[in-house]
This record gives C-alpha cells, sequence and structure tokens, in this order.
C-alpha cells in the first residue's frame, strides 16, 4: 500500500509513457559512455521508474552516478524527461541512504563564500595545499584535484553597491550569482558595464544562492527553501513592471530559475519562482534579442585572437541555440571554433566528489583534447564551474564569453 | 504409443488444474497432468490478476465474498512470493450511486471483508492521479497475483513429489470401461505422438472448455457459457492500490498494478466459442471512458495492450440467455458418480482466480471420495515451492537483482529487466523453441516496446542454445511477433502507436523478416 507520493512525481513520471526505447540518450549521456558504474539515462530513467514505487525503499545506488548533465533530455526526440526522472530517484536515494557531510557542505556556495572571502589568502592557500587536500579527500570525499575556485576575497556586491549607477535607463535586474558574488566579480563588473553601454539602468537586489547545487546532490528539501528565498528577493523587482526582466551570467543557475526548479522540486505552483522564471533570461540570451532588434551597440572593436567556445550543458538545456558562438562572431577578427564535445564532466559539484572525480575527467577528456587541438589560448564558456574544470583539464585560461565583448567595446 | 499409469489424470492447466496438481501430490497421490496448450495459457493468463479482497462480491454474493477473504488470507501465506501486497480502494465516483457505498460497508461488515472507511483526501494523497471528486472510499485487503509464477511453482512441487506434468497435450479421446472412466488418450502437439494415460480418476479441469471436454468423454449436458472479457495494460503503474468502483458489478470497474503495469478491466459477454479472442473498437473506447473515469488522464496515457479472457461460466437451469454476470460466479463441482453415474470422472469448471485453492481442494475431497480414500488436504498451509520465506513480491525485485551485476549481467528484455542468463536458463529448463512460452515464465517482450527491442536478441539466445535451424529461429521470431501484434493493433494510438512504427521499422525495415526463409511448422507447438 502506498504511503505519500507528491503530484510532482506523477507529472514527470508520466513523461516516460513517450519513450520507445530508441536507445538516443544512451548513445548521448557522457557518463556512461564512459563508466560502467552508471548503467545510462535510458536504464535508469523510463525504464527504472516502472519499478519504483513511491513507498518502496530505493533499491539503486548507480542512479547517484548520473551527473545531472541533463544532454539526456535535451537528445530525446520524444520529450521524456529523462534527467528530471533520474533527480528524483536520486533525491530519494540520499534522503534513504543518508546525505554525507561533504555534500551537505560542498553544496552550499553561500556559506562557503561567507567563510572564505575574509580570510581569502588562507583559504586558498588551504585549497591549494597538497597534504591539506589529500586530508580532505580522506575525511570529507572530496578530490584532492578537484577543480575548487579560489576566492576573490571581495564580493561582487560591495563593488555594485559602490558602483555609480547612470540615473537613467531601461531598467534591468541583474541575478549574479554566487560564483559571481565570491569568486569571479570582474565577471558581474563586466555585465553590469555592458549592460550600461547598452543604455540599461542596472539594479542589483540583494541575493542569494539559487539552490541548484543542494538539487543537483539530492537535498530537495534545503534546496526548495533556497531557490523560494531567492525568488521572494528577485520578484519585487519585477512584479510593477511588465518590461522589466532579469538577466544572469551563471547560466546553470538561471536555468534553475526558469525551469529546473519548478519541474524537478515541485515548485510548479508558487506564484513568485512563476514571475522570476518568466522573466529570467541568460546573459548571451538578451544580448543576442537586443542585436536581433537593432537594439545592440556594435561598436567593436578588432579583437585578433583564437578563442575555443564550449556551450556548457545547462546552457543548452536552456533550449535557446548558442547565442554566445553568435555575439562572439560580431567582433572583427575574433576567430572562434565551436568545440564539438559533449560535456567538461564537472557537472557543477560532480566532479569535485571524490568517487566521481575520474568519471568527470573522463567525461571531460574529448573536450579538453579538442581544446589543446584548437590552438586557442582562451576557452570562452558561459558556465563558471564548467570553466574551471575545463582550466584544470587544459590548463588554458577560461572566460565567459561577455568578456570578449567587453573588450571589445574598449570598456 | 507410450503408456503412462497414474492414480489422478488432471486435464487443464489453468490455476485449477494446476492447483489439482499440487492439492493430490501433497495428498500423495500420483499425478499426470496435461494441458492443451503451455500451462496457464488460457483463462488463468488473461485476467487482471487481482486477488480479491471480497469487497466486489460484499453485497451481490455473500458467499462468493466469504470465500474470497478467506482465500486471500490463504494465498497471501501459501503464495507468498507470487502476491504483492497492493491493498484496494472501493472508492464512490461521481458516477456511482452513492447509496451503495452503505450497503457495501454492511455487506463487508456481514462476510467478514476487512474494511475501513477512510477519508478520500488520504486516499488522493496516496494515490495523486486518483478522480479528485470521489466522494467515498473504503480501504480493502487486495492483492495482486503472478499467476504463471503460481501455476509453475504449483506445478514443480507436483513434479518434485513425482507428478509428470505434460503441457501441449491435448486429450483427444478417453478410455472408457463400462460405467468407468479410466483415463484418456493426449496427443503431443509438436511431436504428434500419443500416449496412453491410465488413471484412477479423471479430473476435467478445462474451464471454459469443460464441455467440450465432458462431450469427450461421453458426458452430456455439462454447459459452460464463455464469458468474453477485455482488459488493458496500460504502460505503467497509474495507480499502486488497487482501484474498485464502489457500485455493483460492472464493465470497466477495476484498475488493478500488476509487475510493471496496470490494468483495467473488464467487460463481459457472452461468446459461443471459448476461442473467441475479438476485441472490438467500441469495447476498447468504452473501456477507456471508464478509466477516465477512475484516473482523469487516462486516455492520454499509454495503453500497452489489449487482449480478452473467457470466464467459464456454469450454467445452471435458471440461467439468463443474454447477460453472463448473472449466470453464476460460483464454482461448480460435478461428481459424474453421482450425477451421470459414470465413475472416475470428476468436473471442476466456473469460479474464479482468487478460489483456485478452495476449488482444487473440494475436487480432490471428491476424488478421495470416489477412491475411498481419506487423505486430507495441506494445501491451506503448504507453501509453494519459492513461497517459503512467506516474503511478498516486491516490484523493485528486478532492478535490485540487476543492480548487484550491473556491467555482468546482459539485458535481452530491457523493459522487463530479463538478463541473459535467466533467459539461458528458461530455455534450457523448459526445453522449448517456442518464444511465447519463455514470455510467461520471464515477462520477455511484455513492456513498452513489446519485443520491439528483446526478440531479436531473444532469437538468436534461442538459435545459439537449442542448435535451431536458421529458418525454425526465423519461425520462432515471426510466431512471436505475431502474438504481440494481436494485442497491439487494437490500441494503436498515441505512443503505442509510435512505438509500433518503430518496430515496424526495426523487424520490417532493418531486418527484413518478411522475407527471411522460415519453416512453416506450427511454433504453438513446442
Amino acid at each position: 500500500m502506498s504511503s505519500v507520493t507528491t503530484p510532482i512525481d506523477e507529472l514527470l513520471r508520466g513523461s516516460l509513457d513517450h519513450c520507445v526505447k530508441c536507445t538516443i540518450c544512451e548513445t548521448q549521456c557522457p557518463v556512461s559512455n564512459v563508466t560502467p558504474l552508471f548503467p545510462g539515462p535510458k536504464y535508469a530513467g523510463p525504464q527504472a521508474e516502472r519499478y519504483r514505487v513511491s513507498d518502496e525503499p530505493s533499491v539503486e545506488w548507480s542512479v547517484d552516478y548520473c551527473s545531472g548533465c541533463g544532454i539526456c533530455s535535451m537528445s530525446c526526440p520524444q520529450g521524456v524527461k529523462i534527467a528530471e526522472i533520474n533527480a528524483q530517484a536520486r533525491h530519494k536515494l540520499k534522503v534513504q541512504k543518508g546525505i554525507p557531510l561533504r555534500d551537505r557542505i560542498i553544496t552550499r556556495p553561500t556559506w562557503l563564500g561567507r567563510a572564505g572571502t575574509p580570510v581569502a589568502p588562507l583559504a586558498n592557500f588551504t585549497l591549494g595545499f597538497r597534504p591539506l587536500r589529500v586530508l580532505g579527500e580522506k575525511t570529507l570525499g572530496v578530490h584532492r584535484n578537484g577543480p575548487a575556485p579560489k576566492f576573490a576575497g571581495r564580493r561582487f556586491s560591495r563593488w555594485a553597491r559602490s558602483h555609480a549607477a547612470p540615473a537613467t535607463g531601461r531598467k534591468i535586474v541583474y541575478f549574479h550569482g554566487c560564483g559571481t558574488e565570491y569568486y569571479e566579480p570582474w565577471e558581474g563588473q563586466k555585465v553590469v558595464e555592458i549592460l550600461e553601454h547598452n543604455g540599461f539602468r542596472v539594479e542589483v537586489p540583494k541575493q542569494d544562492c539559487c539552490g541548484l547545487p543542494l538539487q543537483s546532490s539530492g537535498l530537495f528539501d534545503d534546496a526548495r527553501k533556497v531557490v523560494l528565498r531567492l525568488a521572494r528577493a528577485l520578484a519585487p523587482h519585477v512584479r510593477d513592471d511588465p518590461d522589466t526582466i532579469i538577466v544572469g551570467n551563471a547560466t546553470s543557475c538561471t536555468l534553475m530559475l526558469k525551469r529546473e526548479a519548478r519541474e524537478i522540486l515541485d515548485l510548479e505552483n508558487d506564484p513568485d519562482l512563476a514571475l522570476v522564471a518568466e522573466r529570467t533570461y541568460d546573459i548571451c540570451e538578451l544580448l543576442l534579442e537586443l542585436h536581433d532588434r537593432g537594439e545592440l551597440k556594435t561598436d567593436f572593436k578588432p579583437v585578433n585572437e583564437r578563442v575555443a567556445y564550449h556551450a556548457p550543458c545547462q546552457q543548452q538545456g536552456h533550449y535557446i541555440g548558442k547565442p554566445a558562438l553568435e555575439l562572439l562572431a560580431l567582433i572583427p577578427e575574433l576567430e572562434v571554433s565551436e568545440m564539438n564535445a559533449r560535456c567538461c564532466g564537472i557537472a557543477g559539484t560532480y566532479g569535485l566528489k571524490a568517487e566521481k572525480y575520474d568519471i568527470a575527467m573522463a567525461v571531460g577528456a574529448d573536450l579538453f583534447s579538442q581544446v589543446r587541438d584548437s590552438g586557442a589560448d582562451t576557452v570562452a564558456c558561459d558556465s563558471e564551474t564548467c570553466r574551471w574544470q575545463i582550466t584544470h583539464g587544459t590548463g588554458r585560461s577560461s572566460v565567459h564569453p561577455i568578456d570578449f565583448l567587453h573588450r571589445a567595446y574598449g570598456l | 504409443m507410450t503408456t503412462l499409469s497414474t492414480d489422478v489424470l488432471v486435464i487443464g492447466g489453468g490455476a485449477t488444474g494446476a492447483g489439482v496438481a499440487w492439492d493430490a501430490a501433497l495428498r500423495g497421490f500420483d499425478v499426470v497432468l496435461v494441458d492443451r496448450g503451455d500451462l496457464a495459457e488460457g483463462t488463468s493468463g488473461r485476467f487482471h490478476g487481482l486477488v480479491h479482497s471480497g469487497g466486489r462480491y460484499a453485497v451481490k454474493d455473500p458467499k462468493a465474498a466469504e470465500e474470497c477473504i478467506a482465500e486471500n488470507r490463504i494465498l497471501r501465506r501459501i503464495a507468498a512470493d507470487c502476491i504483492e501486497d497492493i491493498g484496494g480502494f472501493f472508492v464512490t465516483t461521481p458516477w456511482d450511486d452513492p447509496a451503495y457505498a452503505d450497503r457495501f460497508k454492511d455487506g463487508c461488515q456481514a462476510t467478514g471483508v476487512d474494511c475501513e472507511e477512510i477519508d478520500p483526501a488520504l486516499s488522493l494523497r496516496e494515490e495523486p492521479r486518483l478522480n479528485p471528486d470521489i466522494s467515498r472510499v473504503f480501504r480493502v485487503p487486495d492483492a495482486n497475483i503472478d499467476v504463471w509464477k503460481t501455476v509453475w511453482a504449483m506445478a514443480h512441487g507436483a513434479q518434485d513429489r513425482g507428478a509428470r506434468v505434460l503441457p501441449y497435450h491435448a486429450a483427444v479421446a478417453f478410455r472408457r470401461d463400462g460405467d468407468r472412466v479410466t483415463g484418456a488418450r493426449v496427443r503431443g502437439a509438436r511431436t504428434g505422438e500419443e500416449i496412453d494415460v491410465e488413471a484412477r480418476v479423471t479430473v476435467n479441469a478445462s474451464g471454459a472448455w469443460a464441455g467440450r471436454v465432458a462431450d469427450l468423454a461421453g458426458i452430456e449436458g455439462v454447459r459452460v457459457l464463455p464469458g468474453r472479457g477485455i482488459m488493458i495494460a496500460m504502460n505503467h503503474r497509474l495507480v499502486n492500490t488497487c482501484v474498485n468502483r464502489c457500485q455493483m458489478p460492472t464493465d470497466g470497474d477495476i484498475l488493478v498494478p500488476i509487475r510493471t503495469v496496470c490494468v483495467i478491466g473488464t467487460t463481459d459477454e457472452h461468446t459461443g466459442d471459448p476461442d473467441d479472442h475479438t476485441v472490438r473498437e467500441s469495447e476498447v473506447d468504452a473501456m477507456l471512458d471508464d478509466g477516465e473515469k477512475l484516473v482523469p488522464g487516462f486516455r492520454q496515457a499509454r495503453a500497452l495492450r489489449v487482449w480478452t479472457g473467457v470466464r467459464p461460466l456454469f450454467e445452471d437451469a435458471k440461467a439468463s440467455d443474454t447477460s453472463t454476470r448473472d449466470v453464476t460466479r460460483a464454482h461448480a463441482l460435478l461428481d459424474h458418480d453421482q450425477r451421470d453415474g459414470v465413475t472416475g470422472f470428476v468436473t471442476i469448471t466456473g469460479g474464479k482466480l482468487t478460489t483456485f485453492r478452495l476449488m482444487a481442494e473440494e475436487t480432490m475431497n471428491a476424488v478421495c471420495r470416489q477412491l475411498g480414500e481419506h487423505r486430507p488436504c495441506t494445501t491451506q498451509t503448504e507453501p509453494l515451492p519459492g513461497s517459503e520465506q512467506r516474503e511478498h513480491y516486491r516490484l523493485g525485485e528486478r532492478l535490485e537483482r540487476k543492480e548487484e551485476h550491473l556491467s555482468g549481467a546482459q539485458l535481452i528484455c530491457e523493459c522487463e529487466m530479463v538478463t541473459r542468463g535467466k533467459l539461458e536458463d528458461a530455455i534450457r529448463r523448459r526445453a522449448t523453441t517456442n518464444l511465447d512460452d519463455i514470455r510467461r515464465l520471464l515477462r520477455l517482450g511484455m513492456g513498452p516496446c513489446q519485443g520491439g527491442f528483446c526478440i531479436y536478441r531473444a532469437t538468436g539466445v534461442l538459435h545459439g542454445l537449442d542448435g535451431l535451424s536458421a529458418e525454425q529461429a526465423d519461425a520462432a521470431l515471426q510466431h512471436f511477433l505475431q502474438e504481440r501484434w494481436k494485442g497491439i493493433w487494437p490500441i494503436l494510438y498515441g505512443d503505442q502507436l509510435r512505438q509500433a512504427r518503430l518496430d515496424d521499422w526495426i523487424f520490417q525495415g532493418v531486418l527484413g523478416v518478411a522475407h527471411t526463409p522460415s519453416s512453416d511448422g506450427d511454433r504453438s507447438a513446442a
């Protein structure tokens, strides 16, 4: 007899009816192609789901090896919500088997950021100090070589508060996310300057994590609290004016706000989140739309460089094509080569975990060799964790695509 | 001609016949069990899988309700491994007479059917897809049962005690010695060879075919009305609890979750021929409408397969001529010594799957009476082979087993998680070349793709193991596809239509099965 089922289980589960077993998702899955530990998206998703009963205990550990990249859902020609079904199953497994301390720590960028920023030199030393990393691997299960980012030592929001915004211009709300706040505040400055250059008046509300790291590690209850707190913080800034939108440069976090939180965390009915989801744009999506309407300034100076562009899985999950490629193409003399690889492997925090690090590196191997073969010195990529992984895997520097726009504008 | 000598010859290898063989073997009799086809290929293998709580009959047929709840409790003990404890709801939908609910409650109390009224809101939390407009809900101890597993468990249990089990052996003539039946001659469908089975008592347990078998024995007037009903399996479990409409029994009022699917049933229509498997479009349509009343959105969910089963309804003197639902659902035991003055012959027919054990017990009591031997029945306490642990089956078992050998065990049937090892075991054990026999043992090809991705693999395995010629292997493949197709074409819409197209491209487009050289042999004969 059943106990309690949440309706979202049923909504996602229902999509398994569309599966015709074609196996396209399995040919595309970056993880199952490099390890036998994950049996593949078709197996773990629509196939295994038929054996899951809400009140029976979870019987699989293998679904934990799904990185949650979402390529399966994207590649499914029949519209099966494969990655989302897997996320639900992973959540159930985690709740039942207990959530490791590691997962509770590395999924909270706000805690880490607040703790690390004031003592950035020490924290960065610690993260770079091998004996301590070995200790961290043995005690916590964070792989010694995992690409941990460096604390910037200053916060983006502090810069934003002291930044003199233009008095006029079209209002836009900037969701910068934790990566910009604690690790790459300069990316946020560039976003603001590009938007101002194009006539926007940028508002930076007080904000926090979107909950994606928690969600992808199966900590759904915590993820719900966190994403709703963010929705409550952002919604008042757009509610009264139907033309005001939210823009973000952390592509996985904007995807969380647009779609994933609502679908995976059963938050379809939250009005604040619905409003935020409807108004949120990825930065490249917005800029390309402006360009299509003839509203983007194109006073780009030549940038005589070679760049390799990798569209991260989460960016592709927006279903907006690859706007960064089209934007980069606007810059005179910039030579852009598009990487034809599936995934860098990191999938947020997946590649940091000791038991998954090697898998993540094997997933990324194809991309890494393409980057090296491209002859580019720099890699452009929309997601910060992917950038860190690419730099880790290739030794090449990596930036958000807007870096090149910023340089070409001469800002 | 081979001759066999035995105490009890059982004709009919459905739940009842296998139950009689198991009961007889436990009482220490030597047994031969024959069926014209595979075990549980007829009515037993063609039902929705529900072990009734008795609630369905609580108002209309109190005796049946009492039998059901008693047998339900026994089956949970003796066939635990074949049974999943899903529980059941009786729900009052807007289409049901609201006054029936109180009669239902009283009926359950009077017949001893465990029944607890619960808040509809609670039932909706447990089963979120259920129609939110239900007004009353009663919880009852419904269960589901894997009939093939049950029947084979009884057959193996009997074999362990010396019984001989002969599927694909049809009775072609009876042995008579004056007013005594002394066994029958059976013919192997594959070999064509006849076996003369001499038996002290012959049990006619052929269900809807019991009239024909009795005729063959020269017994007149055993009339069994086949009542044809259709069932539709949906692609996955829309509910995890059996859902019954709280009303007088009618069409399309039960939705049973069993294994990876859920089954809605059923209709009830008189047919002259128990082998009539017609499915009419209007019946499918009506069934989907009924599903919609229980689970809104039912028509958008994926229907996997439709099939028909024929109930054996024994006609008594008062039987009306049109609706079979009013003909007695109770089982009928005919002691032909008392009825016709013919000894050595007993017919058991009618009844329902839930009470098969009771039917077998009563049958063997009659056999003992005829033989003048007192041997008590023990089937109510003796667990079936495989059920000794008394733990109920859980849906996740195959998934769990596969996790233990994730990269080691090759999956042949992905939908139903049949590994190569299991398939090879089953082929060897059954010594069959008929993939449909293997399907009943393993659920091979019973999932969403209906064999689309596993049957060519299974054929390859069969070919490799059995030393079949390429032509025979092709014929096995084609036979299986034909059998699957019968259940797919009447529900070709939506997702299953897309699946059928893909399967068609695989088999016709890529493999060209229609043009493979194959033998013309009857593949239903194993």
